[in-house]
């Protein structure tokens, strides 16, 4: 811009955004590719002018003087809305490596300017804060000489977990020798793929999730489980016998509800469970959001909504005024539309309240168990300042649930699912066997699934994030089919079993030291330590340093 | 790795028997310590076969509380006998004052109470001393009941046979279970010598219990007498057994299903298999883990071997009618019963409970994979 161009409060230089591009103008090919796949249009070719200046040496005829020329390139937006995200497509596409964005090491100015027309910032991702306290755990109790240490290669290892209302052994007996009602109960693999919507997701990676986990189950015996999350289960897959290895996600929208009980007749297997939202970890306090650009014809039938406009999902179930019928009413009336034959279990995001829900649970005999999400759960749409302030950490979170149920008796009644954060530094074995040992029957992830099953390009480091928008690169949230094809279904379904596949050898390598395999090692706090005081006290773990 | 022998005779034997076993299979145990359990008692203490007898050890100082306690309650001192111990103890024993067993008429209230009630008071009158016990370091009880003596003591079994002389005649008894024991994760600590006793169940174990801490919280949180207190990791698997039989009114035979359950492959086709999975998944948290080879007697004088899932531990049994032993190896049978056919030996695997009845007439073996008798 000239230098006595008017100059906006939201005018910004390069060096003001939070990823620059760097372009090397000797290789690169003006093939345009990169300007053609950038999902956020933050670079575009420019036209470049550029002087010469000429000063011919003293005593010539010519005199000193200037020319211009011109050249092409790739220019960098600096307007707020089109600022890089930083994904790298560039990069992937270049046929000579002559562009990346690069990370600013300054503070951006950016960040200020993200509220145009009063709309504050609105993302995907997570929370973009790569601290952990799961990280930071140690598995401490090896065993070596005392007994004999345990071959995770070769010796049998069984590392199921339950997930519904467990009986006491008195109770289920006596049920059992009465022909009386036994709460359902499935035998599941502990590693769960959490609420992750058809709307949030696109067509093909839901159906390479759907086929990779029938593959684990059907040729590998792994009982692995995924969540719709809220937002309707396709018809077919209501209808087939895959619906077993399905929960079904009610949430205060009730997207997609009115499909789903309509198919209950047509059904030929039940459900895994069903599981009630009430809160996510991503936007505590906040409901279920589906941004415009994402709801196209296929979404909206799903849902049974007008396409094309913004599905925002209450706060809170908006029928129910307190925790009884919020909770009591709810998990029976859902208890009843399958015959009391399926677990359901609540889904709350982490909170300092979290333990009044439990308490209430544990009196309640329809409740299958408590999923908790932490601060640290991704989501595909929400604002930023939720996803960045608001929630409570899962570990201290799990922890005095189950001590609570310590308390009770009932650690083995009503099974917790921990949420959020889990393998955000990519230490996933590590994260959910340290939850699992807090006292976690279960855990549940989504973003790892979506960077390690997909090649999603999201960081704690606020990258790419534009899952809300639909944009994403690698077609893995957005529902334009120009994007989606990107994805293979069926890559994603071998990567998905890949993934479970080592994470069961992890497992493993973490619970044969410490001689654990006749059962998953839920509650074995005496094998955790930690070099933090605070959080050793905090936890009830061992002070390590 | 600790050293187990138990014996079940149709004839009284001497407490040394297993202590010889034990010093035959002293590569296996470092001296840290024995624990006796002596059952269906002969001699003098089988006169009072319905009285509780209390076991331990105590200062001075600490029977007189003792007997100040137990007569306020209205307990009647009948038959004592007092361990008199010679010389100084062995390397490694601290002294003590007084190794005590006494025979106790219960209070006279007690006869209108039903049985359960009665155990129930028993136990807590030894948990009171224990507690009082503990308060002021001047008594340390091992069980109080009907036809059980039990003892503990640190140092090397063979050497703490003679010390306390346990070859006496007054201590014969049919069942006899004694630990050699070998100190790893604990501190040298007199109650964490096996046997472990609750209410006419006792059991010893040599091995880790890796699932110790979340199964110790599960019991402790069962609101049963006696659920307290743990000094030992295998203490729970004592604890598991009553609750088996006594909370859950099952059978011996389910005592493996509940600590090492079936995998699916073979509950999948055992004829037991709805009931098996609800045991299975009701007391999932007391699932054991870790290398455990278990002996137990049970309150019908019935005596047992289990092993864990993967059959870690050595255990073997083996004898004639009449006697039977059950041991970590077999050179401990060896010294015992060393007219056996030893082709008979029988080395329970991971699937196995291997039981011999009070008659002594012969090893009984139930797998898992086996159904399960009707249990009541």
């Amino acid at each position: 811009m000239q230098t006595n161009a008017a100059v906006t409060p939201s005018t910004l230089s390069r060096r003001d955004l939070p990823w620059q591009i760097s372009w090397d103008i000797h290789t690169c090919t003006l093939c345009g590719r990169c300007t053609a796949i950038c999902p956020v249009n933050a670079i575009e070719p420019g036209v470049f002018r550029k002087r010469s200046i000429s000063s011919p040496a003293f005593g010539l005829k010519d005199k000193p003087g200037s020319s211009f020329s011109v050249y092409h390139g790739i220019r960098q937006r600096t307007d707020p809305g089109y600022a890089c995200v930083g994904c790298s497509m560039c990069s992937l596409v270049c046929p000579n490596n002559s562009i990346e964005p690069v990370k600013s090491e300054i503070t951006d100015m950016l960040r200020f300017h993200r509220d145009r027309a009063g709309l504050p910032r609105t993302r995907g991702g997570r929370r973009n804060n790569s601290e952990s306290v799961l990280d930071q755990i140690k598995f401490i109790r090896i065993s070596m000489l005392t007994d004999p240490a345990l071959d995770a290669g070769r010796h049998e290892f069984e590392m199921r977990t339950l997930i519904g209302r467990v009986l006491s052994p008195a109770k289920a007996i006596k049920a059992q020798r009465e022909k009386g009602w036994m709460p359902p109960v499935r035998e599941i693999y502990p590693l769960l793929i959490g609420g992750m919507s058809f709307g949030a997701l696109s067509p093909n990676m839901w159906e390479g999730l759907q086929m990779g986990v029938a593959y684990l189950n059907e040729e590998l015996n792994m009982p692995v489980r995924i969540c719709t999350g809220e937002g309707g289960c396709p018809p077919r897959l209501l209808r087939s016998r895959f619906l077993k290895y399905v929960i079904l996600q009610i949430a205060s929208g009730y997207f997609g509800w009115d499909e789903i009980i309509h198919a209950i007749p047509e059904m030929k297997e039940d459900p895994c469970a069903v599981e009630i939202k009430y809160g996510q970890g991503a936007k505590p306090g906040d409901g279920g959001l589906l941004q415009w650009h994402k709801v196209n014809k296929l979404i909206a039938a799903i849902r049974g909504v007008p396409p094309g406009v913004s599905l925002p999902s209450p706060p809170t179930h908006q029928t129910k005024y307190s925790i009884e019928e919020a909770v009591a009413k709810m998990i029976q009336s859902m208890s009843m539309a399958w015959g009391f034959r399926v677990p359901v279990y609540p889904k709350i995001s982490a909170s300092s309240t979290s333990l009044s829900v439990l308490n209430n649970l544990t009196r309640n005999p329809y409740a299958s168990g408590l999923a908790i999400d932490g601060e640290d759960g991704g989501t595909g749409a929400a604002y930023n300042v939720s996803m960045n302030h608001m929630g409570h950490p899962i570990a201290s979170n799990i922890r005095d649930c189950y001590i609570d149920l310590v308390k009770l008796g009932m650690q083995n009644e009503l099974p917790l699912i921990a949420g959020g954060g889990i393998g955000k530094n990519g230490n996933l074995a590590a994260n959910a066997a340290a939850l699992i040992m807090l006292g976690a029957s279960a855990v549940q992830i989504g973003k790892y699934i979506m960077q390690a099953a997909a090649g999603c390009l999201g960081t704690e480091g606020d990258r790419c994030n534009i899952c809300n928008i639909g944009r994403c690169p690698k077609g893995i949230t957005s529902q334009d089919p120009r994007l989606y094809r990107r994805l293979d279904p069926e890559m994603v379904a071998q990567r998905l079993v890949d993934v479970y596949v080592s994470f069961d050898t992890e497992l493993k390598k973490i619970v044969a030291p410490l001689g654990r395999s006749t059962s998953l090692p839920t509650g074995m706090s005496d094998a955790l330590g930690i070099s933090d005081k605070g959080a050793a006290e905090r936890l009830q773990i061992k002070y390590v340093v | 790795m600790c050293r187990l022998f138990s014996l079940t005779s149709r004839d009284p034997v001497s407490p040394i028997k297993a202590i010889e076993a034990l010093e035959m299979m002293k590569e296996g145990h470092d001296g840290s310590g024995i624990g006796i359990f002596l059952s269906d008692l002969a001699g003098p203490f089988s006169k009072f076969r319905d009285l509780p007898i209390l076991s331990g050890i105590f200062t001075q100082a600490g029977l007189r509380r003792q007997e100040d306690y137990m007569t306020g309650q209205g307990f009647l001192p009948k038959y004592r006998l007092i361990l008199d111990v010679k010389d100084s103890p062995p390397p490694g024993t601290p002294p003590r004052e007084i190794y005590l067993i006494q025979v106790y008429e219960p209070p006279q209230k007690w006869q209108s109470h039903a049985p359960e009630e009665r155990e129930r008071l028993m136990t807590r009158t030894r948990l009171t001393l224990r507690h009082m016990g503990q308060e002021k370091e001047d008594m340390v009880v091992f069980s109080f009941w009907p036809d059980v003596i039990m003892i503990k003591e640190v140092g090397d079994p063979m050497d703490i046979g003679g010390y306390l002389g346990l070859d006496r005649e007054e201590l014969f008894a049919r069942r006899i279970m004694a630990q050699g024991r070998q100190n790893t994760n604990y501190g040298i600590n007199l109650n964490a010598c096996h046997p472990f006793f609750i209410q006419g169940i006792a059991s010893m174990t040599n091995g880790e219990n890796t699932a110790y801490v979340p199964i110790r919280e599960y019991l402790s949180a069962q609101d049963v007498v006696g659920y307290e207190g743990y000094q030992s990791d295998s203490e729970v698997f004592t604890h598991i057994l009553h609750f088996t039989l006594k909370e859950l009114g099952l059978s011996l035979e389910a005592y493996k299903h509940i600590i090492t359950p079936l995998q699916d492959s073979d509950l999948l086709v055992h004829p037991d298999r709805n009931f098996l999975t609800t045991l299975r998944q009701s007391c999932r948290r007391l699932i054991i883990d870790g290398p455990n080879c278990v002996i137990g007697c049970l309150p019908d004088k019935t005596m047992f071997m289990v092993q864990d899932r993967k059959k870690l531990r050595p255990g073997i049994v083996g004898g004639k009618p009449g006697l039977y032993a059950f041991s970590s190896e077999s050179c401990g049978l060896d010294a015992v019963i060393p007219d056996r056919d030893k082709t008979k030996d029988f080395q329970p695997m991971h699937l196995d409970t291997a039981i011999v009845s009070p008659d002594c007439e012969e090893v009984r073996i139930c797998r898992q994979t086996q159904p399960l008798p009707l249990q009541h």
